[in-house]
Formats: C-alpha cells, sequence, structure tokens
C-alpha cells in the first residue's frame, strides 16, 4: 500500500512558538491522484505544503516520497524526487522570459555542469537543445506561446499563475502541489486552469494536490477532499462523503447556508 | 526546431564562437596598433583598464547574475597578489627581504603563469571555506562575511611578517605583465561570464537572484549556485590581483582596500547588475575617468574629486535608472552579433 504513494507525509507537526500551525497532519497521495485540500484562513494550508516540499521543516512526522525517507531535506532534494509547487502568492523570476522561466524548471533534470558550461563541449549543447525544446512543448500545452519572450513580471495574473505552473512542469514531478491556483482568476481563467489541472492529472499522469477556497470548484475537480481546520485534519473521503461530513459543516461551511456546499 | 526555439539556440554554435573570436582578434590587433604608438604611461594606464574591466565583470559574475552581495574582492586580490608575489620573487632577493619564508618558498623562483594559476586555486580555497557556512544563509550576511575577511586578510598580510614582509609590503617585484597577459585575463573573464551567463547554469543563478525560494522549489540547488558563482569571481579576482602587483610592482596589506570594493560594487551597479556590457563599458569608463581626472585634481588640490564623482554618479543612477544602464540584459545589437546572427 505504502509504496503505492508517491507522497506519504505521516502524522507531521509544526510548531510556531505556542501555535500550532498544523497538527498531526497526513497524506498519502497516490500515483494520478487528485486530491482537494480544503479548510478556513489559517487553517494551516499553506504550512502543510511548506512542510510537504521541503521549505519548513516538520517539529514531528516523516515525510516520504515513493518511498524513501525525505524528512528535513531541502526543498531542490523533493523537487528531484519529483515534488513540485506553486505557490498561493506568486514567485516568478520576474526579471527573466515567460520561456526562461520554464527553462529553469529543466535545469535539475538536464542542465549541463560548469565544465561542459565552460567549454562548450557537444554536450553542453545538446542538453540546452533538450532543454529548450521541452520547455516549448510546455509553454504550448499552458497556452503561454504567444507571450513566451515577454518578461514574466509583466504578466497579467491569470498568465503569471499558470507560468508557474508550468515551471513546475518542467522539474518533470510525479506530485504537483498548488496553493490557491484560482485565486485572482475570472471565471474564463479559472476554466481553462480547471481544463488544465485535468489535463496534467489525466494526460501526464502526474498526482494533483490543490489547495482551493472556491468549494464548487474542489468539489467538482477533486476525487479526494481533505479538510483542515486549526491545523488538524478534520475530515477526509470523496467529495460526497466530505459534503455531508457534520464537522466539515461546523468548521468550514458553518457560516455558510448549507445549501451553497452541494455542487 | 521549432519556430518558438529560443533565440540563443537558432544560430549555429560555430557562426558565434568565429564571431566572438574574429572580435578578439580585431581588438587584439587595435591594442598592438595603440601598444606600439603609445607611451609606456598610456600602455600601462591600458593595462590597467582591462584588469579593471576584469574585475568588475568577474563582480557582476558573482552579484549581478547570482544576486549575492559579495564585498569581498579586495580581500581575494590581496591574497593572489600576496601569493604569486612571493612565488616570483627573484630567488636571490628573498634572503634579503623575506629571510624567515620557508624552504621551499625560499629557494624557488617561478615564472607568472604558474604564480598567477596558484593565487587562482588559493583564492578558489578560502572562498569555499568562506563560502560554505555564509552562502547557506540568505543574501547580506555574504557582505558582513566579505567586509570581514577584507579585515582578516588585511590583518594577516600586516602580521605575518615573515611571509609577508609586514606592513611594509614588498617592492620590486618583477614587472612581468604585459599589457597582454591584462588583455588575456580581460578577454579570459568576459568568455566565461558570458558563457555562464547564456547557458542552463547561469539561468539557475539568475532564478536565484530573482526568487531563491521558487529556485530552490524548482530543483536548483541554491547553494551550489551560489557556491559556484562566488568561487569563480574570487578565482577571478586573484589573478587580477596578481597580474595587478606584477604591473605596478609592489603590494602592501593596504593595496586593496574597501574602497576599491565600493568602486567595483558600484560599477556593477551602474552597469545594470548582470549586465556584461554594463560592466564593460562603466568599468572603463571610470578608469579613465579617474586617470584624467588626477592631474587636475592635483593642481586644483581637489583630491578626492574622481571618488566624489563616482558617489555622484551611483546616487543618479540609483535615483533614475535602478536596474542600472543596461538593465541585467545586454543590448540587442550586442547579442546578436555575439550569436553569429549579425552575419545573416
Ligand atoms: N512562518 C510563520 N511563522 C509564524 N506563524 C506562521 C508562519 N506561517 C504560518 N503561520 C501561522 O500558521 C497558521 C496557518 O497559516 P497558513 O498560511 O498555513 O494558513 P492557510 O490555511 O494557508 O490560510 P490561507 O487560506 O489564508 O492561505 C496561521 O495562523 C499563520 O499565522
Ligand atoms: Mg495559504
Amino acid at each position: 500500500m505504502s509504496s503505492e504513494a508517491i507522497i506519504d507525509a505521516n502524522h507531521i507537526t509544526r510548531r510556531f512558538g505556542g501555535l500550532v500551525a498544523v497538527d498531526d497532519y497526513s497524506l498519502q497521495l497516490m500515483h494520478g491522484d487528485l486530491v482537494g485540500l480544503i479548510g478556513p484562513n489559517g487553517a494551516g494550508k499553506t504550512t502543510a505544503f511548506n512542510l510537504l516540499t521541503g521549505v519548513l521543516k516538520p517539529s514531528s512526522g516523516t515525510i516520504r516520497v515513493a518511498d524513501i525517507d525525505l524528512t528535513g531535506r531541502p526543498p531542490h532534494v523533493l523537487a528531484r524526487h519529483g515534488i513540485a509547487r506553486t505557490f498561493q502568492n506568486i514567485r516568478l523570476f520576474n526579471d527573466l522570459s515567460v520561456l526562461e522561466n520554464v527553462m529553469c524548471g529543466g535545469h535539475m533534470r538536464y542542465g549541463a555542469p560548469l565544465l561542459a558550461t565552460l567549454l562548450q563541449i557537444p554536450s553542453f549543447w545538446r542538453s540546452e537543445q533538450i532543454i529548450a525544446d521541452r520547455s516549448t512543448e510546455i509553454v504550448e500545452l499552458t497556452e503561454l506561446s504567444a507571450l513566451i519572450h515577454r518578461r514574466a513580471g509583466d504578466l497579467s495574473y491569470g498568465d503569471q499563475r499558470r507560468l508557474e505552473i508550468a515551471r513546475a512542469l518542467a522539474t518533470e514531478p510525479v506530485a504537483l502541489l498548488l496553493d490557491e491556483p484560482a485565486a485572482g482568476l475570472n471565471a474564463s481563467e479559472t476554466r481553462i486552469l480547471i481544463d488544465l489541472i485535468r489535463k496534467i492529472n489525466e494526460e501526464l499522469k502526474i498526482g494533483v494536490l490543490v489547495v482551493e477556497h472556491d468549494v464548487h470548484m474542489v468539489m467538482g475537480l477533486c476525487r479526494r477532499v481533505q479538510v483542515l481546520n486549526r491545523g488538524k485534519l478534520v475530515a477526509e473521503g470523496t467529495p460526497n462523503e466530505v459534503q455531508s461530513d457534520a464537522a466539515v459543516i461546523e468548521a468550514y461551511l458553518g457560516t455558510r447556508r448549507k445549501g451553497a456546499v452541494h455542487a | 526546431m521549432s519556430k518558438t526555439a529560443p533565440e540563443a539556440e537558432k544560430a549555429s554554435p560555430l557562426s558565434g564562437f568565429s564571431v566572438a573570436v574574429a572580435t578578439v582578434a580585431v581588438v587584439a590587433f587595435a591594442v598592438w596598433l595603440a601598444q606600439i604608438s603609445l607611451s609606456a604611461y598610456l600602455g600601462t594606464l591600458l593595462a590597467l583598464l582591462f584588469i579593471n574591466v576584469a574585475l568588475a565583470v568577474s563582480l557582476n559574475l558573482t552579484n549581478g547574475l547570482s544576486g549575492l552581495f559579495s564585498l569581498g574582492h579586495p580581500a581575494f586580490m590581496t591574497i593572489g597578489g600576496y601569493s604569486a608575489a612571493i612565488l616570483t620573487y627573484p630567488e636571490r632577493r628573498k634572503s634579503v627581504m623575506l629571510p624567515d619564508l620557508p624552504e621551499f618558498l625560499a629557494t624557488n623562483e617561478v615564472a607568472l603563469f604558474p604564480a598567477v594559476l596558484a593565487a587562482g586555486l588559493i583564492a578558489i580555497v578560502v572562498a569555499i571555506v568562506v563560502g560554505f557556512p555564509v552562502l547557506r544563509l540568505r543574501g547580506h550576511y555574504l557582505a558582513v562575511a566579505t567586509l570581514g575577511l577584507i579585515v582578516i586578510v588585511q590583518n594577516l598580510a600586516t602580521n605575518w611578517s615573515g611571509i609577508t614582509r609586514g606592513g611594509s609590503g614588498l617592492s620590486g617585484i618583477p614587472r612581468l605583465t604585459t599589457i597582454w597577459w591584462a588583455f588575456g585575463l580581460m578577454v579570459l573573464v568576459i568568455a566565461v561570464t558570458w558563457r555562464v551567463k547564456f547557458s542552463s547554469l547561469g539561468r539557475a543563478m539568475m532564478a536565484t537572484r530573482e526568487n531563491p525560494l521558487a529556485a530552490e522549489c524548482a530543483g536548483v540547488s541554491t547553494f551550489r549556485v551560489r557556491m559556484v558563482a562566488f568561487v569563480l569571481g574570487a578565482f577571478f579576482a586573484a589573478i587580477a590581483g596578481a597580474l595587478l602587483v606584477h604591473l605596478i610592482s609592489v603590494i602592501t596589506p593596504k593595496t586593496y582596500s574597501v574602497l576599491l570594493a565600493f568602486n567595483l560594487v558600484v560599477m556593477v551597479v551602474i552597469g545594470g547588475t548582470g549586465s556584461i556590457s554594463g560592466a564593460v563599458i562603466i568599468a572603463a569608463g571610470l578608469t579613465v575617468l579617474s586617470e584624467t581626472l588626477r592631474p587636475m585634481e592635483e593642481s586644483l588640490g581637489l583630491y578626492g574629486m574622481s571618488q566624489v564623482i563616482v558617489a555622484l554618479s551611483l546616487i543618479l543612477i540609483l535615483f533614475f535608472r535602478p536596474q542600472g544602464l543596461f538593465g541585467s540584459g545586454e543590448p540587442i545589437f550586442i547579442r546578436r552579433f555575439f550569436s553569429g546572427r549579425f552575419l545573416g
């Protein structure tokens, strides 16, 4: 069972001083999974992402990726093992072009080492070509071709969100963690995004964990949903199970009309 | 070859290389002409200009491309200067000037090339030792650490008199640096920096500069990338320091000071962080400016005027064009030219 999980996080906890931001959180993300992570503001979703990607070290608990213990390792090591992510507050390489941003994601897989770079031996040109070709494909997949030479910092919000996904895809991940990818998007941009997430999950066979505030979107998109409240996992299951869970309605949806939950 | 392939990859790598070689040949010819027609003073000035350009471009590799804030160039130049000078110092004078040298140094007199290489390698070791703890930390710790390094190296040079002859410094260093050495170093530094910048490694450096956390999460080992940039910069600084002492034939603990670090950082900032063209032009311009102002400073008694002008231009740039004259890029005609597409 556990050998099938790409990400196997066991009972991870993270404290900030007296605050327990994530409390005994566990996740088994399987190959090709599409899991939603929901919860009210400050529930600890982003902190959970930071723990799963090595940005923060857990106070306790373990994180295994494809059965290898990577607890406490830095983000680039987790990235090398196939964990990619986007950020709630967009983090692009603003001064680089769209293509260059994506190419950076290909560096760890195909980038030539220093000596080959300085001597520009044939293997250097080959690796540059591979990175360029793959990045161009990803730019096409994420529908950014028209903007390929534009400065990333000059893009619209929606394009920036897609560019973050493109850069993450360039790392050739097995699991992609999206932190509120639809935040700030208009309706048509959100539709494009949902299609893209489906494509990534179904065609590229990448496991996706997505944090989202829009409950309709999560329920429509995800096969499995986790609900976080005050750092604790209060429910987990299919969208239907979760929607009828009393703890969820109380914790997360309590302030809303119950009818709003049903898609 | 899809039509959206990046610009740099469209031209064949060879044509870019031949354009670069042709350019170097043309400039070398100009240097040769200058060398036979100029006075010895102007020849030295030209060599100094080349070394300054090499220094500015190498610092741009560290600070501009990777977003580090190293002030360490003077420290590495001092290390390189002393290392090379002790190695090339005439054997018969060593017994007088440096009677306490260890046996293997006292009885040897090395040619410039191996001495310069040794200087560079020693600087690499020092850079790794300094970088190892500091480059894991965030940005500005490096500024403090390298500032400390300048002080430590100066103190070492002052107090380790058996090796360095203390505060009075070493004089009578053989004048081995010709204009061609300086020119060669400049070409080497520009070529290395250019190749790094337009490569996957260079993009990883710029990613680290733009957003270290996002770079890490995209698989870039920011520590490694910073280390490469820091070590390369230190290597070239040491070589420049070594060549410079063999041009001016003296070195004291204060030859390369914090002021020099300031001036180099200013060159990078004014030229544009990450812009090779900017660093070349500004370093050359400031060298010429300070030399032309020197007679005026002396006749008017306005010492430090060029320093004031440097500081003023920095303030103006920060105010009106904070990204520097050239931003982080290279002017499009220069990129075209060196990628070979200029020739069609
Ligand atoms: N670096 C930090 N230092 C101290 N406290 C932190 C830190 N990061 C997060 N927290 C706290 O941990 C709690 C969880 O924050 P987190 O950002 O994970 O929530 P979230 O579920 O992502 O919320 P949102 O929906 O607003 O994005 C919050 O109370 C927050 O203030
Ligand atoms: Mg959040």
